[in-house]
């Protein structure tokens, strides 16, 4: 962690109390990492867990994921643009988080369920939604439009945590439902994830999503990004521990990985989810990552953290290992990576004229989901407010 | 959107923060006349929550920029105009943006709260007569059935000519309200605000307020100080080349940090009666320090300059004497003494003398105070400081060495103490152990308020800066 920014100093003079037991304290052997940032590929290491972890990808699955991460990327720069012009009301960007992300998401087999907050659009995208979706949500025009149960993909939750209880339910109702644990084929179970964040291990909900899915054995991956920053407060002042040792006081194994090292990501949630499928209860997986950009553009970073931090964590990108893997044992040239830009390009023009073209609703489309089935009363509610929006001159809207 | 759009597309200022109403501009990136991509920076604009870069919507040509840096601007309000299309020729006449005298919203702009830009008098679409008594119920006394349209209480906007900028907030108080004239009544301010005031010296009684009955707004008290930045990039011309008129004079107006600085310098020099000392040490030893500092490892990428072993010494000083770390509180008839510096450093920039410091500098171990500097000087340099950075001082230090000088009778920052000048290091004949010797020195000046240090306390503690500055090892020793 640099020295002397100015967060440093703010952690310094807010922390009460004797300091934390590892301020800052340095990654050793207990993060899980298969690329360093210099692009060199480590074939096996064994984590905190006690889990040898590796991968075995092909070549294109190789560039496949490096297409991933740069068209999430792209798509995230493109919906900030369009959030400071005007286009869209907020938005969470995900800058500096895409392995964590893509490598989570790409380790779901298709019948396991993920659970996200608001900042996982690099997991939606590798659930096959299409990215224009939270963008009706972050604009004000629908609540979040794809469908849960078809793309196995929750609605974005912006109730820090809440969602980490509603995925332990859905995780106890499939195990109820005979669905975990038949046999060790991994096409065969399903398994949960629930992404959150460092901040949200401060919530009792998580604690308590903690509790009932240990004593449950309920097939879950908890998988928290730990990007260093609840909006402003450092991750020094919200914990004693590192977050992944968490999970033994409540009786699940724990595992940090490099959250910026789309490989180890990708081994480590493949390997969790899979001992969730067979039985094996939850896991708790820290991804040690860093949000590059604001908590959300409403957000101005540069109040609480120095420009030094920040800078240490360029070095640490995601993105820029996986293109100095790719060149260094030539599974991709210089035309591959021109046509994956030119790819993440043509994507954010499309996105970015079909935000552009997103209607406004009709304010009576209010009342369509506040149930599933529509209540008398929703009924009436609605016919009065029909009424009403017809009582003005060149009604209609 | 329409399609056919005109190809001269204005841009409005967008709500970049959950429910803002207004933003300052910070600075241009671009000018009349630059061709510009599609999502190139092109205004940095300050809003309660945060300085932001916005990117150009569309590609194409600067035609118009609609506000000045420093400019206040609705959430709404145009604030560039863009060709879209120049290869096109010229635009049609009545496509030029500039001679609209009302501005037509040709894009949508989202809120998330509150009423919407304030693009024009609201209107209030009239009610179909009131056939029954539910829209009677929901309508209440608020609308008249069938009325013409209400005019709104919001001001219309002013025209948007080019280059305008944004009247002073304190000069418009909304909703025309008028200025409080007769006997004093208390000022309606929020405890922060009163907070902001007090650290940046602004008297509340002085201001007119332009929140809701008339309650001074952080606005207000900023714009008291800094909002009238001026444009940093005219300065700098009107430096490099002065424009004399034809009576072979040039007159600047009076206003952003200039006139900041005038006020603050007047107010401190007939308030507090100054003392000003001087001290010439040897400071050699201090300079090899720093050298030996340089080839150590883990300062390998600080930046180190006599600046910072000033610093130090001032800390360690005040940390002696903590009286020198105080303020005179007129206001409450209290002498307060802080056990935090937050440490002022003087810096010229382009816009001017400004005074931002590192706040509890006191408790920063020498690597962290380097780089504090560093980021200070950098931030600075960038004309990125904001108000909270300049907020606060309790004592601070001005190079002035930097440009040549010996030293100077420094003016003391409003409500510090104690302000030292450190001049030039220069190789100077000294006696050193009983022979003249080329030796690094240089001369400390240093001013202080009378009403609270009195000369022995004063030169106790320039003494003791001289001291740490010609041997660092022998005072670290003696004093921690």
């Amino acid at each position: 962690m640099a020295k002397g920014d100015r967060g440093a100093r703010l952690r310094d003079r807010r922390t009460a109390g004797p300091p934390p037991a590892e301020p800052g304290a340095p990654l050793g052997d207990d993060l899980v990492q298969l690329l360093t940032p210099e692009g060199e590929r480590i074939d096996r290491v064994t984590g905190p867990d006690g889990v040898e972890y590796s991968v075995d990808f092909s070549d294109s699955e190789y560039r496949g994921l490096y297409r991933d991460l740069v068209v999430v990327r792209r798509l995230d720069a493109e919906s900030t643009a369009l959030q400071r012009q005007g286009e869209l009301g907020i938005w969470a960007s995900l800058l500096g988080q895409e392995a964590a992300q893509v490598g989570s998401g790409r380790a779901l087999r298709p019948q396991d369920m993920a659970f996200p907050t608001y900042r996982e659009h690099g997991v939606l995208y590798c659930r096959g939604i299409d990215p224009i979706m939270p963008l009706g949500l972050f604009r004000g025009v629908d609540q979040g439009a794809w469908d849960p149960v078809e793309h196995k993909f929750n609605m974005y939750t912006i109730v820090i945590g809440a969602q980490t209880l509603h995925a332990t339910g859905y995780a106890m109702g499939i195990a109820m439902d005979g669905k975990v644990g038949n046999s060790d084929d991994p096409a065969d179970g399903e398994a949960v994830i629930a992404y959150f964040g460092d901040g949200a291990t401060s919530q009792g909900d998580v604690n308590e999503a903690f509790i009932w899915s240990s004593v449950y054995h309920a097939p879950i991956v908890f998988f928290c990004q730990n990007n260093q920053y609840a909006i402003s407060e450092p991750i020094e002042r919200q914990t004693r521990i590192p977050l992944y040792r968490r999970a033994a006081g409540f009786g699940f194994p724990g595992v940090r990985v490099d959250g910026n090292d789309v490989l180890a990501t990708y081994a480590v949630t493949r390997h969790a989810l899979d001992n969730a499928r067979h039985g094996q209860g939850p896991t708790m997986i820290e991804a040690h990552t860093y949000r590059m950009g604001a908590h959300t553009t409403t957000d101005d970073p540069t109040r609480y953290r120095g420009i030094s931090e920040v800078e240490a964590w360029q070095a640490k990108d995601p993105i820029a290992r996986v293109r100095a893997f790719l060149a260094k044992q030539q599974i991709a040239d210089a035309g591959f990576f021109t046509e994956v830009d030119e790819q993440a390009t043509a994507e954010a023009m499309s996105l970015r004229e079909r935000v552009l073209a997103m209607p406004d609703p009709e304010p009576v489309t209010l009342f369509d989901h506040v149930f599933v089935d529509e209540t008398p009363q929703i009924r009436q509610q609605r016919a009065r407010f029909v009424e009403y929006q017809a009582s003005f001159e060149g009604s209609g809207h | 959107m329409v399609s056919g759009v005109s190809r001269i597309r204005k841009f409005e200022m967008p709500d970049l923060g959950e429910g803002l109403t207004e933003g300052e501009i910070l600075r241009w990136f671009v000018k009349v006349g630059d061709t510009i991509a599609q999502n190139q920076p092109i205004v940095e604009v300050e809003t309660a929550k945060a300085a932001v870069e916005i990117p150009a919507k569309w590609p194409g040509r600067v035609t118009a920029i609609f506000h000045e840096e420093g400019a206040t601007v609705d959430v709404g309000a145009p604030i560039i105009a863009i060709d879209t299309d120049p290869e096109a020729g010229d635009p049609p006449a009545d496509d030029a943006p500039a001679d609209g005298p009302a501005y037509v919203a040709e894009e949508r702009t989202a809120v998330l709260v509150g009423y919407g830009p304030k693009t024009g008098a609201a209107k209030r679409r009239a009610r179909k007569t009131a056939t029954n008594g539910m829209a009677a119920a929901v309508g209440g006394a608020a609308v008249e059935p069938a009325a013409p349209p209400v005019p709104a209480p919001v001001p219309a906007p002013a025209p948007a000519v080019p280059v305008s900028v944004a009247a002073p907030v304190s000069s418009a108080p909304a909703g025309g309200r008028p200025a409080a004239v007769g006997p004093r009544v208390p000022v309606l301010a929020k405890p922060p605000v009163r907070k902001l005031a007090k650290d940046l010296g602004v008297d509340l009684t002085a201001l007119t307020g332009s929140g809701p009955l008339g309650s001074i707004t952080r606005e207000d008290v900023q714009a008291a100080t800094s909002a009238a930045a001026p444009a940093p990039a005219m300065a700098a011309t009107a430096v490099a080349a002065p424009a004399f008129g034809p009576d072979r004079e040039q007159r600047t107006p009076i206003k952003g940090v200039r006139k900041l600085t005038a006020e603050n310098m007047v107010a401190s020099a007939f308030t507090a009666p100054h003392v000003t000392e001087f001290l010439t040490v040897d400071v050699t030893r201090g300079v090899r320090a720093l050298d030996r500092l340089r080839e150590r490892a883990e300062w390998r990428d600080a930046r180190i300059s006599p600046l910072l072993l000033v610093a130090k010494a001032v800390l360690l000083g005040i940390r002696r004497y903590p009286m020198i770390n105080s303020t005179w509180s007129a206001a409450t008839n209290e002498i307060i003494i802080k056990e935090y510096v937050n440490l002022g450093i003087a810096a010229a920039t382009e816009r001017g003398l400004i005074v931002p410091n590192i706040k509890d500098a006191g408790r920063l171990t020498l690597r962290d105070l380097a780089d504090e500097l560093t980021a200070l000087v950098r931030t600075a340099k960038a004309g990125r400081t904001s108000p909270a950075d300049m907020a606060g001082g309790t004592f601070s230090i001005t190079n002035v060495g930097v440009f040549g000088v010996d030293t100077g009778t420094p003016i003391l920052p409003p409500g510090e103490a104690a302000i030292l000048a450190l001049g030039a290091i220069r190789e100077q004949p000294w006696v050193h152990k009983g022979k003249i010797r080329a030796r690094q020195v240089t001369t400390l000046g240093m001013s202080f308020d009378h009403r609270i240090i009195d000369g022995e306390l004063g030169s106790k503690f320039l003494r003791d800066v001289g001291a740490f500055l010609s041997d660092p090892e022998a005072a670290l020793l003696a004093w921690t």
